[in-house]
């Protein structure tokens, strides 16, 4: 890839994608896939083509659209009209936007709206809702936007152009300075600062040096990650390119778990068409600085997303943490040198370099900068995926963006960090989100999971289901996890059904902080943190069933 | 080595840059306590117990697992600290059944001597104990999987040391197990080398016990029960005895044997001295006439042998065809002193005493262990083996004659013949036979001290007699493994073989450290046995096995010449290709 090459191969994207008068951009997550996107876009095909529109129509299979509640979701863009989002389509539906909707919406005169028939309002979401409104999106900012199997809709929308300044501009150190001046933090739960990740790594001599997209997220009910991967591909790799440029890495690894097909096949995609076009490969954009990268599958253990038990498992190891020093800046991957860095930080990345560090820190709180990826989940009414500006409240999040409670029943805490993480009650919604409040809180702020419960859920149930997950998921090389995550669980189990004693819930409260203390790595050092948090917060929950 | 200083409890200390906390705290006189660290072992930081507190450091750290660093403050024990290491040590036990008393390691168990040390009295936690049979396939080793502490030491010790891939853990969280995946140890990579024995801290994985079968043998007025020792035993029993390591006890374990009932007691020594004239006779026939089957590789070591089978048999032609001494000193019983006697050699029960589990299966690896018309030896006993026999037996160890001696001429050795069990040691001796070999006179010194020692591979090119000679020595089958693939190498490049003469054993240190000794071994104890070995042959007026008197006239009056009709039949044994497995 030379530089005069890339402009020219940009001006052709964007005039490929400006080509057609209307473009009917569909969800094609996992989450819409499973409630039957597939069947909808064959129809509205069809139907396209019977009405002979199909030239003049372009449908893009997009990444998450993010109200994964009323899935499968379309939004109509007809050139010179207000975009309008249909949701919860069915083929019959989409025959009939198409006819009803599409084909006279087309005719039209330029300046003219088209108002939706009344028989089809019913499936219109209003794109002004807070659900939309409220978000600040940089992360997902293509994702529903483009085709995430087309490198073309990519550089349309300023693709690789980050990538471009960055080799033709600047300097490894400079690149370093970018991001320590942005403030990013680790997406994945650490909340690391990355630019602190990649000094640390760029003086590490080693024969190669690799970057490692962390792509095994793992919380059960979060696919920040998994929405990223599948709506922005290319992206994440530009991301690891610019994390390669900035600590002198020569080859780079994907590491996907094997429950994310729809992820690893964009992924796969994404590589061979970047690869393709140059961006990947030898002298790239004619610069000395050449990059590759390739997948490794993860087969599905929660405990390889933390990065040395990944970092065991691309080598064909059990993944099992190993205690640091030494760290994998210094020694990972097959000994080498290596960084390992989570989906959603790369993906901010090229955003960084574009726009400059300062920007990005001129957003969310000064310990928390830029935007946060969430799956908003549970008892509100508008749930899925969401990016909001760090420092947003709570409920904010859960009133304005969630519509609030779904049942009519008072919400009563919102869980946040996965099993890592803890429960906040309601009390507590005016805080801002952010890593340190949320740690003060008992909580953490993770890879994103947020999950609103109602009075109807019970503490002690909430601290069980994550227990149960955590001990199943330990990787049984220390004991304090190993075994105590099982007696942790026997425990509430005993407490649920009635036959604790006090005696059982003074054991509880002993084994959670000596599992706290004592465990090897993150998974088991933060495993109790969901018994901790509803004890500090309902403690009476655990009390009435221990005296009934 | 550079050195950092740092504060353990408050009392300021300096120790090596890089060296971790657990040892450092030792000069402050601090003992940290840990239950999955081996001296011998990388950290895995399994346990638990050994974390500490830093200064400034959000959460405890494992002592054995950290590194000191300049300006480092530690606590060691406050009451936080003894509380979360004694509710570590709770759950371990509640995943770990309550059998002390009828477990192998009641009084060596190193769990239960933590669990005496942090006096725990009560049960907290309802056992988890997981139920999975015993696994005594290979007959040599016995794998206990419910009384596993899942410490990872005999995974490191099979995969990294051994380079075997026996073991490993298998399944997660409190289903996680060591095993072999989806076979028995018996159909495994195992070569029973029994390293994870020496190694376990609880009664996991332990020698397959075979006293009963010796006590039933002592008892039988029929039988006529002979022992050997191997020379690694005397270094290392008295250990049990409160001797200190590498203490020589070969009178009083001779006294012992006599005392249990044995009606004859020879010395494994003897067998190399016998060894020796072999395999010193094969290796100077090639080196003088056929230096393609070079170099010659030793096969003293059984655990070496099915290494080599089962993962190297493209060297099969450079393997010396001698057995190994314990295995001609039961064909020579069963034969040579049988008839000198006059003793039905079908009655005579031979029991080898050795520092090895692998002796086991070795005693019927082919037809050739059948020398005699029968089995050469009856029963292969560990040292652990025949400690626990001596504490049965009511026997005062420290109470024995020193004095005693073997019984002749199967019990009369050369110094070169004690050294055997040490790593060096066959090569040593051989040198020193060899020598005479090729060049008609015995060496000027017969110390061969370069090649002595207790680095992984040692590599030393001797001047004989206007030849130039290049030997090696590995120890620990990982290192093994080096020395193959520059033979290989050089093999596939059609080059000259980079050594002559390769001496190999399969156990870190030799024999000496072998996976049937005295538990708790580390390199500074490995170097007090391997120096107790080395002064034995100090002490001896004849330290060449070919000077040996006995062994001269056992080959006037029975076997002929080395290499001869008769050596060949009784000495020699063979190779062959097992499957290939995949590690």
């Amino acid at each position: 890839m030379q530089l005069t090459e890339f402009d020219k191969i940009v001006e052709a994207a964007k005039a490929k994608s400006a080509a057609f008068k209307c473009n009917l951009y569909c969800c094609y997550s996992t989450g819409c896939v499973s409630s039957g996107c597939g069947d909808v876009v064959k129809a509205v095909q069809e139907a396209l083509v019977s009405h002979g529109c199909d030239k003049v129509v372009r449908i893009v299979k997009t990444g998450c659209m993010g109200l994964c509640s009323h899935g499968p979701l379309m939004r109509v863009e007809v050139e010179g009209q207000k975009p309008v989002l249909y949701s919860e389509i069915r083929p019959l539906v989409a025959r009939l936007i198409i006819a009803e909707h599409i084909v006279p919406a087309l005719s039209l005169e330029k300046g003219a709206d088209f108002n939706v028939p009344d028989f089809l309002s019913g499936f219109v979401l209003p794109l002004d809702i807070p659900f939309f409104s409220k978000q600040m999106k940089i992360v997902l900012a293509n994702t529903g936007h483009i085709d995430p199997e087309l490198i073309d809709d990519y550089l349309a929308r300023g693709g690789y152009q980050a990538l471009k300044k960055v080799l033709t501009e600047m300097t490894p150190q400079q690149v370093v300075e970018e991001v320590l001046t942005s403030g990013l933090r680790g997406r994945g739960g650490g909340g690391y600062p990355t630019g602190l990740k990649w000094k640390n790594a760029a003086p590490s001599q080693g024969a190669e040096k690799f970057v490692i997209c962390n792509g095994d997220e793992g919380d059960p009910g979060a696919y920040m990650d998994r929405s990223v991967l599948e709506g922005d591909p290319q992206c994440v790799i530009e991301g690891m390119l610019i994390a390669a440029y900035a600590i002198g890495a020569t080859s780079g690894w994907f590491y996907i778990r094997t429950e994310y097909p729809l992820a690893v096949d964009r992924v796969e995609k994404a590589i061979k068409q970047a690869r393709k076009a140059g961006f990947l490969g030898k002298n790239i954009f004619g610069t000395k600085f050449s990059f590759d990268c390739d997948i490794r599958l993860g087969a599905g253990a929660f405990v390889c997303g933390e990065e040395t038990a990944l970092i065991a498992s691309i080598e064909g190891r059990r993944g099992t943490p190993h205690p640091r020093p030494p760290y994998p800046s210094q020694k990972g991957l097959w000994g080498m040198p290596s960084c390992v860095n989570n989906v959603e930080t790369l993906a901010n990345v090229p955003h960084i370099l574009m726009k400059g560090g300062a920007w990005y820190a001129s957003i969310g709180t000064p310990e928390s900068r830029g935007t946060k990826v969430f799956a908003l989940t549970g008892k509100v009414k508008h749930s899925g995926l969401i990016e909001v500006p760090m420092g947003m409240t709570l409920r904010t999040i859960i009133e304005e963006i969630g519509g609030g409670p779904s049942t009519g029943k008072k919400i009563k805490a919102v869980q946040t960090g996965g099993p890592s993480g803890g429960v906040i009650p309601s009390e507590f919604l005016d805080t801002p989100v952010c890593y340190d409040q949320l740690k003060k809180l008992g909580s953490i702020m993770g890879s994103g999971g947020m999950i609103v419960l109602d009075e109807d859920d019970n503490m002690v149930d909430i601290a069980a289901f994550y227990l149960d997950f955590t001990a199943d998921e330990s990787c049984g090389q220390c004991s304090p996890c190993r075994i105590g995550g099982r007696q942790l669980l026997e425990l509430l189990k005993k407490v649920k059904s009635g036959k604790g004693s006090m005696d059982d819930l003074a054991l509880i409260k002993r084994l959670s902080l000596t599992m706290k203390k004592a465990s090897l790595c993150g998974l088991g050092q933060t495993a109790p943190n969901p018994v901790l948090s509803t004890l500090k917060y309902f403690e009476n929950e655990y009390l009435e069933r221990i005296k009934n | 080595m550079k050195t950092v200083k740092l504060k353990i409890n408050n009392v300021e200390i300096e120790a090596s840059e890089g060296e971790n906390i657990l040892n450092a705290a030792k000069k402050a006189s601090v003992n940290i306590p840990s239950l999955c660290k081996h001296p011998d072992l990388h950290a895995t930081g399994a346990c638990g117990i050994c974390i500490v507190k830093l200064k400034g450091a959000p959460n405890m750290v494992r002592a054995c697992c950290t590194p000191v660093s300049e300006g480092m403050e530690v606590i060691t024990h406050d009451p936080e600290i003894v509380g979360v290491r004694r509710t570590v040590l709770e759950l371990i036990l509640s995943a770990h059944p309550n059998e002390c008393l009828t477990c192998g390691r009641n009084g060596t168990c190193e769990l239960q001597r933590l669990a005496s040390e942090f006096a725990i009295r009560r049960e907290s936690f309802n056992p988890v104990v997981p139920d999975i049979p015993p696994d005594s396939t290979t007959n040599s080793i016995t794998l206990e999987p419910r009384k596993c502490i899942k410490c990872g030491r005999c995974i490191t010790v099979c995969q990294e040391k051994q380079n075997v891939w026996a073991l490993s853990f298998l399944e997660r969280g409190i289903d996680t197990r060591i095993a072999p995946a989806g076979v028995t140890l018996g159909e495994s990579p195992c070569v029973r080398c029994g390293q994870c024995s020496e190694h376990c801290p609880v009664g996991a994985i332990f020698e397959f016990d075979e006293t009963e079968k010796v006590w039933a043998a002592l008892s039988d007025p029929e039988l006529y029960c002979i022992a050997q020792i191997a020379p690694a035993v005397r270094v290392s029993i008295g250990e049990a005895f409160g001797y200190p390591p590498g203490t020589n006890l070969t009178g009083q374990i001779y006294d012992a044997l006599r005392h249990l009932g044995f009606k004859a007691v020879f010395d494994t020594n003897f067998g190399a001295d016998v060894t020796i004239m072999e395999e010193a006779s094969e290796f100077a026939h090639r080196f003088l006439s056929a230096p393609e089957k070079l170099p010659l590789i030793t096969t003293c070591c059984p655990s070496w042998v099915d290494f080599m089978e089962k993962f190297h048999h493209d060297m099969i032609e450079y393997f010396s065809s001698c057995k190994s001494p314990h295995s001609i000193v039961g064909t020579l019983t069963k034969t040579y002193y049988a008839q000198k006697l006059g003793i039905d050699p079908s009655k005579i029960m031979m029991v080898s005493i050795m520092p090895c589990t692998s002796k086991k299966y070795e005693i019927t690896r082919t037809g050739n262990m059948y020398a005699s018309g029968m089995q050469d030896v009856d029963v292969a006993l560990t040292t652990r083996e025949f400690i626990r026999m001596l504490q049965q037996s009511g026997i005062v160890f420290n109470d024995l004659d020193p004095e005693t001696q073997a019984d002749s001429p199967l019990g009369e050795y050369s110094g070169a013949g004690v050294i055997f069990g040490t790593t060096g040691g066959v090569m040593e001796a051989a040198l020193r036979t060899a020598s005479y070999f090729i060049t008609g006179h015995d060496p000027e010194s017969v110390d061969f001290k370069q090649i002595r020692g207790l680095e992984g591979i040692r590599e030393f090119e001797f001047k004989i007699g206007g030849h130039s000679i290049r030997t090696a020595v590995a120890h620990g089958l990982g290192n093994v493994e080096t020395l193959i693939s520059r033979v290989r190498a050089a093999r596939e490049e059609g080059r000259e073989a980079p050594y002559h003469f390769i001496e190999v054993m399969a156990c870190p240190g030799g024999c000496i450290g072998g996976g049937g000794q005295s538990w708790n071994v580390d390199d500074a104890i490995r170097k007090k046995r391997a120096e107790g070995l080395f002064s034995d042959d100090r002490s001896k007026a004849i330290r060449l096995s070919h000077r040996n008197p006995y062994i001269q006239k056992l080959y006037e009056e029975f076997l002929g010449e080395p290499l001869g009709e008769t050596a060949q039949k009784y000495l020699h044994t063979s190779y062959q290709a097992r499957p290939e497995y995949k590690r």
